[in-house]
């Protein structure tokens, strides 16, 4: 008797998981995600639950969770997150051929566990008239003493100067970013404060004549009001075009190890790299798409085409831990 | 009255607290495999920074917190000027704003591109570099900034206190020849010192575990330095080590508090008094006394929430998605406020009955956690409660061939959790504070005619201590509600509150969308802070 209770209660439990639907953990917040998600409800019928929250505490609690997690599919803003999340073995390979076509081989896991779905890029931000562009070919040049006390970026707590410097160690080693990262503290205009948008902030308002941001805030700030006069006021600079490119990250996604609804979980990752998905995120959040014909916004396309890093993006999550530690001692805030 | 011995009915109460310790030990427990390398690099590198801010932030915010409390309330209980019964419970305000929106708020309005010092460059024709101009985003703006959102803290418990202390102490001063003044700095501030001190420690604490701030500020301190380690370094165990470091300073503030309230026992006899001599301030005096009891409101609320209504898409409002947001806030807020003051007054009566070193210890441990940042404390929920979960699932699947998958784990169980850790500090300090005024020999009294210990509790106690219980109440509701990291990592699938949607927009620095938000919380937090003052203010016009 009491053993047919407990299993109709436990049974009963489990019925709940049950209906066409996929759990998704996002990291890339509601706003950014949903309409993308709701569309594709819409198209399959296929129902989405969403969580957000920061990447790093979406892994922990998969962690947590283990082989009873909800989790299908894991967004992510950046490649080190997704990196750390598959070196845990919380995300499983996923045979796509649609993914492994249109996106292309350095942006997505050479074991396909996670597969990009946008870019962002991070160029030099300057004021023209007090900047003279030709002096500044490579993110090096920054470093020299004629740009001393005219450069603004945000603190090094922040993910994308971390990747930027993880990416440099990769690419040119140890020795020669955390000299890199000496000489740009030593021409801060200012101790590192606020975000990406601050710094072109203070770059219009004369506080620095250099900043180091993404792009997509950049572009941003000419759909807000209130920040456009600033946007309008700078330039944008791809440095490195003569040697190893432009710094760049990547919007991406995975399968969760122990997705319940593994089908739908690959079909909605899918989804993401169709025209139309990719066209929103170029126009609504002004990302690159990585879908080579898809066309970018009208103010990314302002911005100008660039050589990016070719660098794998498997190597900016490895190299994350190092690049914080160069940081600190750099004396980077 | 002095049990020394543990009981076993005790029992109940000892599982509770270990409860609600079990994130505190998920903490500590790294501090069992210290990694050498790390703590090399960070005491060579940042660590010394990462102290030294902590402290100092805690301990502005302490002196901030302490002299605005004091002296407002000083103003509202023992003056009459115009606008005071109305500015009484308007200076509650500035408690609904979360740190992290007053933050990004100033900043907008007094940072070099912001409006004020465009103005000035334009009126003067200043350029960049010819004039000075305080940096907000510092340690200095940090520190003013949370005083300005946690001086209600001890103003509301100074307040109460000072108007609980009978006019016949003042009666008795005044004939032994001291003068008003002396009367309040030598008889009514140390009478009054145990609630002040809770007020500053409830204020310190909450710097302590600021993250939001800080972080926006570009300050390092230990709570930045705690999700740099684990997330940027992938240290969890370095960053569960640091937070052990945080937990140390915590527990050394909460014994000061303890020690220095040892010495002072001061007792209601049982009456309270309505017949406080209020002074009369009139014509301009009145209103200049007015007008320096609004600056601590204009700045930590007027100012910060009429920002937020100038940039907030008010078409927003309209949609269902508000709604639920409003819906979901407000009903987690309510549950875990009368959870959590329902769970201090319990353990604060069983600290009252039972002297047990063991009780005493982990009743004061499992207050710790109002200092350590919500994260740490999601975690520290999540791991437990997903370990119980994965073993009940093995155990289902063994015995009877089913699996029951995540029972508690992403459920609102697991937020209550986090939110009665985090949160216990602030109802059991005043609950405790207010208890202690008790007289013993009223417990006696009531034993002696019968009662059990749970009916003094009902029937003595609950009702002299209602405002403190109405108090606790209110502080703990608006704190849920501004609550953020906890959330943001233990709630269910498609749940989202307030503090959630406000603060991804503004963190992804679209200060205008998160503004209707972040105006919400505010709002909403208004509604209690209200009525609760209405039946504070009733209570004590009553009498008992």
């Amino acid at each position: 008797m009491k053993r047919q209770f407990m299993v109709l209660l436990f049974s009963s439990v489990a019925a709940f998981v049950q209906a066409a639907e996929v759990n998704v953990y996002s990291a890339r917040q509601e706003e950014l995600i949903k309409p993308v998600l709701d569309k594709f409800s819409a198209d399959t019928g296929i129902k989405v639950n969403l969580i957000t929250g920061k990447p790093d505490e979406l892994i922990s609690r998969m962690a947590s969770e283990g082989r009873n997690s909800p989790a299908d599919v894991l967004i992510s803003t950046d490649v080190g997150r997704l990196y750390r999340a598959q070196t845990q073995g919380l995300l499983q390979p996923v045979q796509s051929e649609l993914l492994t076509k249109a996106i292309p081989a350095h942006l997505r896991d050479p074991q396909q566990h996670w597969f990009g779905l946008t870019l962002r890029a991070r160029p030099v931000i300057y004021v023209p008239g007090k900047v003279d562009p030709t002096r500044i070919n490579t993110i090096e040049d920054l470093t020299k003493p004629e740009f001393k006390g005219r450069i603004c970026i945000r603190s090094s707590d922040n993910i994308y100067n971390q990747s930027m410097l993880a990416a440099m160690i990769a690419s040119v080693g140890e020795a020669k970013t955390l000299e890199f990262a000496k000489g740009l503290v030593a021409n801060f205009a200012q101790p590192p404060t606020g975000g990406d948008r601050d710094q072109i902030k203070a770059a219009a308002a004369g506080v620095c004549d250099i900043a180091i941001a993404n792009t997509y805030y950049l572009a941003g700030m000419f759909d807000d009001a209130k920040d456009a006069a600033a946007a309008k006021a700078v330039k944008v600079l791809w440095p490195n075009q003569q040697d190893r490119g432009a710094h760049i990250n990547i919007s991406g996604a995975g399968v969760a190890k122990y997705a319940p609804n593994k089908a739908a979980a690959q079909q909605l990752i899918e989804y993401m790299v169709l025209p139309e998905a990719q066209n929103w995120y170029a126009s609504k959040n002004h990302e690159y798409p990585v879908l080579a014909d898809v066309a970018w916004s009208p103010v990314l396309q302002g911005f100008g085409t660039f050589k990016a890093e070719q660098l794998p993006l498997v190597k900016l999550g490895e190299l994350n831990a190092k690049a914080l530690q160069l940081m600190d001692q750099a004396g980077w805030k | 009255m002095q049990f020394t011995k543990l009981h076993w009915r005790q029992l109940p109460l000892l599982l509770v607290v270990g409860l609600l310790l079990m994130p505190l030990l998920v903490v500590f427990r790294s501090l069992l495999s210290p990694d050498l390398a790390l703590w090399q690099h960070l005491l060579a590198t940042v660590l010394p920074d990462y102290l030294q801010n902590s402290l100092l932030l805690a301990a502005g915010v302490g002196a901030g917190a302490l002299l605005l409390g004091t002296s407002l309330a000083w103003l509202i209980v023992f003056f009459r000027f115009p606008g005071r019964n109305l500015l009484q419970w308007l200076l509650l305000l500035p408690m609904a704003m979360p740190a992290y929106i007053i933050a990004y708020s100033y900043t907008g309005l007094l940072d070099f591109a912001g409006p004020v010092q465009s103005l000035l460059r334009d009126f003067f024709g200043w350029r960049y570099g010819d004039y000075y101009f305080p940096q907000v985003r510092s340690l200095g703006g940090a520190i003013l900034l949370l005083s300005l959102v946690l001086y209600p803290y001890v103003y509301l418990l100074a307040r109460s206190a000072f108007a609980s202390q009978s006019e016949r102490l003042a009666e008795a001063s005044l004939s032994l020849g001291f003068t008003r003044r002396q009367h309040f700095f030598r008889v009514t501030l140390p009478m009054a010192r145990p609630a002040l001190i809770t007020g500053t420690a409830l204020a310190m604490m909450e710097a302590f575990a600021d993250y939001g701030t800080v972080q926006y500020f570009g300050v390092p301190t230990l709570t930045t330095g705690i999700f740099r380690t684990w997330f940027g370094m992938g240290q969890q165990q370095g960053a569960a080590q640091l937070s052990a470091l945080l937990c140390t300073l915590v527990l050394a503030l909460i014994y000061l508090e303890l020690a220095s309230r040892r010495q002072l026992h001061f007792y209601y006899t049982g009456q309270s008094h309505n017949d406080i001599k209020t002074h009369q301030v009139r014509g301009i005096r009145g209103y200049l006394l007015l007008l320096l009891a609004l600056l601590p409101l204009l700045l930590g609320f007027v100012i910060p929430a009429l920002q937020l209504a100038m940039l907030a898409d008010w078409a927003a409002l309209l949609s269902n998605d508000y709604v639920l947001l409003l819906w979901h806030s407000f009903s987690l807020a309510f549950a875990a406020a009368l959870l959590v003051v329902a769970l201090a007054t319990w353990l604060c009566y069983g600290l009252r009955l039972n002297r047990h070193w063991l009780v005493q210890l982990l009743i004061r441990l499992s207050a710790m956690g109002y200092a350590i940042p919500g994260t740490v404390i999601a975690i520290g929920v999540m791991l437990p409660l997903a370990f119980v979960d994965n073993e009940l699932d093995l155990f289902a699947e063994q015995y009877f061939g089913v699996r029951t998958g995540l029972l508690f784990s992403g459920t609102v169980v697991a937020l209550l959790l986090a939110y009665a850790v985090r949160f216990l500090a602030v109802a059991l300090q005043g609950i405790e504070a207010g208890l202690g005024q008790i007289k013993p020999s009223m417990d006696q009294a009531a034993r002696s005619l019968g009662l059990t210990p749970l009916q003094v509790l009902w029937r003595v106690h609950v009702p002299l201590l209602r405002p403190t219980v109405l108090t606790a109440l209110l502080l703990v509701f608006v704190d849920v509600l501004k609550e953020l990291p906890a959330t943001l990592l233990l709630r269910p699938f498609n749940f989202n509150t307030l503090a959630v949607k406000s603060y991804e927009l503004a963190s992804d620095e679209r200060l205008a969308d998160a503004a209707l938000p972040a105006l919400t919380i505010v709002l909403v937090g208004l509604g209690p802070v209200l009525l609760l003052t209405r039946a504070l203010d009733k209570k004590s016009s009553v009498g008992h």
